[in-house]
């Protein structure tokens, strides 16, 4: 609800990236939106919920169930002016549009020798915490973040998915955007002007002295809590959000290590080959000397997405993990 | 299907100039080949030899704000939508002049000031983005087509059929250009297609379908044109069928084993598309070679251009990953 007292509103994270959808569309005739489901439906998540009444069928084009050309005609559209988003329902479906993410959308601009620009942004959501399965809840954005010009965000609270969203959108280059399923009912204060967040800048979450917990998307509150509870150890965590794993921002994670001298990586994806190994790498490479323990790393185990509630809870990382590995870190454990 | 009714025939001066950018083709290709064989250009090269109709008579229809999308055998595609031979070559020749700096090479050619929005060597793989640029089109209110070209070999894949699909379902303004050229690598059309009609593929969509001798060029002009002015008119998109033949290996340097000799040699023969409308056209001998003569005279400029043209910095390397 808008505050017109202090020019805020408390917005879900839900609420955030359909405000900064709907905002780049009022503002923007070049900005549109497909996918599945997303009209009277609202989407699965029903972040679109309301925006077809707003912009028309035309702006909000419900598509048939074809994640490859839904895809390719973002890019072709891209390509002629347009700044599409293309919304893929579960992240688990972004296979399906794989190859045209992996060879022409990252690609389209180097192969043309800088002619073209492919102004796209993917959303996709999905995670872990509701039984959703091995097809309907896997963490893929690490895959993503390993294809030269291709740029992956991943927001943890409403008020760096807005104004994150927005500079996706308004990026020349085609960006995936990471929404985690547990987060949408998140709510925060927001300005009711939207602030833009700029691509390649992380967030100190927490300031902290002794280990440095470098988490995303919903590990970032996982991370907060385990800090809480180191505190009362007397343990001082720092916790840093990368927000955007492509560009990352390098420099805030290496002065916060530097100073710390420890680290712990933490994703709600796969732990082996997951993106929490670019940072332990990029860490061992850049601040070693600085180094008082190895990098710990957390993330799902090497298995599919269980069904089962108790299987789930033991295969994916919550703030237990995550507290483990910090005392590990500094040695009590 | 709809049977196409020639109503107009062009003049023989346009026919001739239709020869001459053909000529250019087959001369340039033939280059392609030599300069390959000899070491000059890495990588790896598919012809268009035998296909030279479809690509002229086909981009001779476009209006000026049309594109069109090609595929890994793209040289052909490049040159009839108006690229400079030498940009061609030079890109070839993975070279700085080429035309995206010696970054893409023989299957990822781009001309986008021209309307050629590139070639992907992935077989289907621009289907997709051509769809998007008449998505683009139609929400921007404007009269122009995207008309991808793509193989036989393509209609078997995943995005051929959703792409046809969406199209259909939007009404977007596409023509999609199927070169049939019996040919999917070394996979003979009967064992990739079940259907011996490739325009049966468009029943399922309800999509409008035409199929024309891709080895003349005349009727090539006038099928696209017809499908042109369908999909222009916000009718939706057609399918467009070009019968067509490789008179080439997939690539230089394929022994073609898996191809009747017998066959080939009676294509090379008898479905020349430039030997055809030399007949028809009945140039004297001498007009003929005067025009081999300018053909071999672009293409040696063009070779020579390439040869000369800076290698790419590789301080350059990472410029363009990112806009």
């Amino acid at each position: 609800m808008p505050d017109p007292q202090n020019g805020t509103r408390r917005l879900s994270f839900r609420e955030a990236v359909r405000d900064a959808m709907s905002e780049a569309m009022r503002r923007d005739p070049e900005v549109f939106i497909m996918g599945q489901d997303i009209a009277e439906h609202g989407g699965s998540q029903k972040v679109t919920l309301g925006m077809l009444d707003e912009f028309g069928p035309e702006r909000v084009r419900n598509a048939p169930i074809s994640e490859m050309a839904l895809t390719g005609a973002g890019i072709g559209a891209a390509m002629m002016g347009m700044r599409p988003i293309v919304e893929i329902m579960y992240q688990d479906f972004l296979t399906l549009a794989m190859e045209q993410l992996v060879n022409h959308a990252a690609k389209e601009r180097y192969m043309s020798g800088g002619q073209l620009k492919v102004p796209l942004t993917v959303r996709t959501q999905g995670g872990a915490g509701w039984s959703s399965a091995a097809q309907h809840g896997q963490q893929v954005e690490g895959w993503f973040a390993g294809i030269p010009g291709l740029k992956v965000v991943y927001p943890s609270t409403p008020r760096d998915a807005r104004g994150l969203l927005w500079s996706s959108i308004y990026d020349d280059n085609c960006v995936l955007f990471f929404e985690h399923v547990q987060l949408y009912n998140l709510r925060e204060e927001l300005p009711e002007e939207l602030e833009p967040v700029p691509l390649g800048k992380a967030r100190i979450m927490r300031a902290g002295e002794d280990v440095t917990v470098v988490a995303l998307g919903p590990l970032v509150h996982e991370a907060l809590a385990a800090a809480e509870r180191a505190e009362a150890e007397g343990v001082s965590v720092e916790v840093v959000d990368p927000r955007t794993l492509q560009p990352l921002d390098e420099e805030t994670i290496l002065v916060s290590v530097r100073k710390t001298s420890r680290c712990v990586v933490a994703h709600e994806a796969v732990r082996r080959m997951g993106f929490g190994a670019e940072l332990a790498a990029l860490i061992q490479e850049k601040a070693f000397d600085w180094l008082d323990a190895p990098v710990e790393r957390v993330g799902a185990c090497f298995s599919p997405l269980p069904f089962s509630p108790v299987l789930e809870k033991e295969c994916v990382p919550r703030r237990d993990k995550v507290y483990d590995a910090i005392m590990r870190s500094v040695g009590r454990k | 299907m709809t049977e196409l009714e020639l109503k107009t025939f062009l003049q023989s001066e346009e026919l001739e100039r239709f020869l001459a950018r053909m000529l250019v083709i087959r001369h340039f290709e033939q280059a392609v080949e030599e300069r390959y064989r000899d070491g000059e250009i890495p990588g790896f090269v598919h012809l268009a030899i035998g296909q030279e109709a479809v690509a002229v008579g086909a981009c001779s229809a476009l209006s000026p704000g049309d594109v069109i999308t090609s595929t890994h055998r793209s040289h052909a595609h490049a040159l009839a939508k108006g690229m400079p031979p030498r940009v061609v070559m030079a890109e070839l020749y993975g070279k700085v002049d080429g035309c995206s700096s010696g970054r893409g090479g023989s299957m990822h050619l781009y001309d986008v000031e021209r309307g050629y929005l590139g070639s992907s060597a992935v077989v289907g793989g621009a289907l997709g983005i051509a769809t998007g640029a008449a998505l683009a089109f139609k929400m921007h209110g404007e009269e122009r087509v995207a008309v991808p070209f793509f193989g036989d070999g393509a209609t078997s894949s995943g995005l051929f059929h959703e792409a046809m699909n969406l199209a259909a379902l939007w009404k977007l303004p596409v023509v999609f250009l199927c070169e049939n050229n019996c040919w999917a690598e070394s996979t003979p059309f009967a064992q990739h297609s079940p259907v011996a009609d490739l325009t049966e593929r468009a029943l399922a969509y309800g999509m409008t379908a035409l199929r024309v001798d891709g080895q003349d060029v005349e009727a090539v002009f006038h099928a696209t044109a017809e499908a042109l002015a369908h999909a222009r008119s916000g009718e939706g998109p057609v399918f467009l069928v070009a019968e067509t033949y490789r008179l080439a290996a997939h690539n230089v340097g394929d022994p073609q084993e898996y191809r009747d000799r017998a066959e080939f040699e009676q294509s090379r023969a008898t479905q020349d598309p430039i030997v055809k409308l030399r007949g028809r056209l009945a140039l004297s001998d001498e007009r003929f070679a005067e025009l081999e003569r300018e053909a071999e005279a672009i293409t040696a400029d063009a070779v020579e251009f390439a040869r000369h043209s800076p290698d790419p910095d590789p301080g350059d390397l990472l410029e363009d990953v990112y806009a």
